[in-house]
């Protein structure tokens, strides 16, 4: 399913116009990427969570050379699914 | 962050009463949980990638008592994020985290 089509279904499941639907979809998701950036976790209810992970700095080669290069420390988002969507996805 | 700070800015942002935003931002969750619970992968173009995977079962181990135990195949989700995702949390030191 692509963003169009998650706005396609909202829109005719809450008959609200494609185009409002539209910049809601996206607030949503910029919202939880405004929270993440800022390093604040988000939590939500029946859904899962999303927080930072960090990865360390590691050693890593250069796949052409076979240069050692130092990959430095970063953070990833991480999903959580909920207890429900975990269970659910698996029946 | 929870849902209803989402609520409260989709709220603000169109002009809708709370409980018109909440029934909003709810279904925009429900419609992606139901495409992976038909295992359907859902890809939002700047945010990421969420995919249904099936996990072969595989031996594991009780780490308390070292019992041998089998862990059942499984489907789980996974959520890949996307490049701009990445990058937006990053600008952050990683010292930061918790």
């Amino acid at each position: 399913m692509t963003k169009a089509e998650l706005v396609e279904k909202v829109s005719e499941k809450i008959n609200l116009a494609k185009k409002d639907t539209e910049v809601i979809v996206n607030t949503v998701f910029n919202s939880i990427t405004d929270a993440l950036s800022k390093g604040d976790k988000v939590e939500l209810r029946g859904f899962g969570s999303f927080r930072l992970r960090k990865r360390n700095s590691r050693e890593g080669r250069n796949p052409k050379t076979g240069a050692t290069v130092v990959i430095p420390a970063k953070r990833i988002p991480f999903f959580k699914p909920g207890k429900d969507l975990r269970e659910t996805v698996d029946n | 962050m929870i849902k209803k700070d989402i609520v409260n800015k989709v709220a603000g942002m169109m002009n809708l009463s709370l409980s018109e935003a909440e029934e909003v931002v709810e279904s925009v969750f429900t419609v992606v949980k139901n495409a992976l619970v038909s295992g359907e992968k859902v890809g939002l173009h700047g945010f990421g990638n969420f995919r249904v995977v099936k996990k072969n079962s595989r031996p594991g181990r009780n780490p308390k008592t070292g019992e041998e135990i089998m862990i059942a195949a499984r489907k789980v989700i996974t959520f890949k994020a996307s490049d701009k995702l990445k990058q937006a949390v990053n600008h952050l030191p990683p010292e930061q985290d918790e």
